[in-house]
């Protein structure tokens, strides 16, 4: 049976179609979870996707974690469901508490919309699982406060416990360590800053996103 | 009582602040000099009704700690003054 992928949608997500559509491509079951919604039954899995939820008003995802549907999220993640956050949506993961840290503006104040190289840390996810650690893929950012950034200690532990699970190859953000991706300890959350959903066809430049969305699918 | 609250949010130091160095950086050319660490935060106001000032700035403590800052990268300063703008219960 065809894993159900939950997408949560605030007012101002713009990525939730181009999400269900690359989990619906690769054989999953994409489902939109509106934002005052809290039930997740029959959910697999829960993706949070990037836009600019509620206007990104006071913060990037300050507003967004109080709704039902990310209450929701915070249960089904604390249960060991997985849940993965993309730009915004990691944002909004940060400012949930359910993964350490915070994305602050990037250097140089631009807006960077452009394919970056990310290169796979860790295998030990269930978005890396089947990749090499060291492959390095093609795959869009699309950010304003994309900039990772956490205190030194979070910042051994994440090295320690290898949850960085994706490293920029040229920072572009000037992000601390060349942080794309982390995850929690229990490695069943996880943020990007990158867009797989945005390169999942070779006609889009890169077909890299969907190797995540298949170890994602494969896992569930 | 009804208090007026500024919450004053800049910042932590050692995070980049772009929007305050690009700023700084312009300054000389319009013929400002000697200006230096520029920075850009925002500020927050509003209205509450609390029995006394503490019970206000514990409130608006708790406010800004939990939702109008973010602790990993922002810090905050406080004001809590008695509301002078008449329409007091």
């Amino acid at each position: 049976m065809s894993a159900v992928v939950g997408v949560v949608v605030f007012p101002g997500t713009n990525c939730e179609i181009d999400t269900i559509e690359a989990v619906n491509n690769l054989g999953g079951i994409g489902r939109i979870i509106w934002h005052g919604d809290d039930d997740l039954s029959g959910v697999d899995a829960v993706i949070v996707p990037g836009g600019f939820a509620y206007g990104d008003y006071l913060r990037p995802g300050a507003i967004a974690r109080f709704s039902p549907a990310m209450n929701a999220v915070s249960r089904f993640a604390r249960c060991g469901g997985p849940v993965v956050g993309i730009c915004n949506g990691f944002q909004i993961l940060t400012e949930a508490g359910l993964l350490p840290g915070a994305l602050q503006k990037n250097n140089g104040l631009r807006f960077i919309c452009e394919p970056v190289l990310v290169r796979v840390e860790s295998p030990d996810s269930i978005l890396t699982r089947e990749i090499e650690a060291g492959s390095e893929l093609t795959i869009p950012i699309n950010h304003f406060e994309g900039n990772f950034t956490c205190d030194s200690y979070t910042l051994a532990e994440l090295k320690g416990e290898e949850r960085i699970l994706f490293r920029y190859v040229d920072n572009p953000n000037g992000s601390i360590d060349n942080i794309a991706g982390i995850c929690n300890s229990e490695r069943n959350v996880i943020g990007l800053m990158p867009h797989p959903e945005r390169a999942c066809e070779e006609l889009l430049g890169s077909s890299d996103g969907a190797i995540l969305f298949n170890s994602l699918l494969k896992s569930l | 009582m009804r208090f007026s609250v500024l919450v004053d949010i800049q910042l932590r130091e050692g995070i980049a602040d772009p929007a305050g160095s690009t700023i700084e950086r312009v300054l000389p050319v319009l013929g400002y000099e000697g200006i230096s660490d520029v920075s850009v935060g925002k500020t927050i106001r509003f209205e509450i009704e609390a029995v006394d000032a503490a019970s206000a700035r514990v409130m608006v403590g708790d406010l800004t700690d939990s939702f109008l800052t973010n602790p990993v990268i922002e810090r905050a300063q406080l004001s809590v003054e008695l509301s002078t703008s008449g329409s007091s219960s």
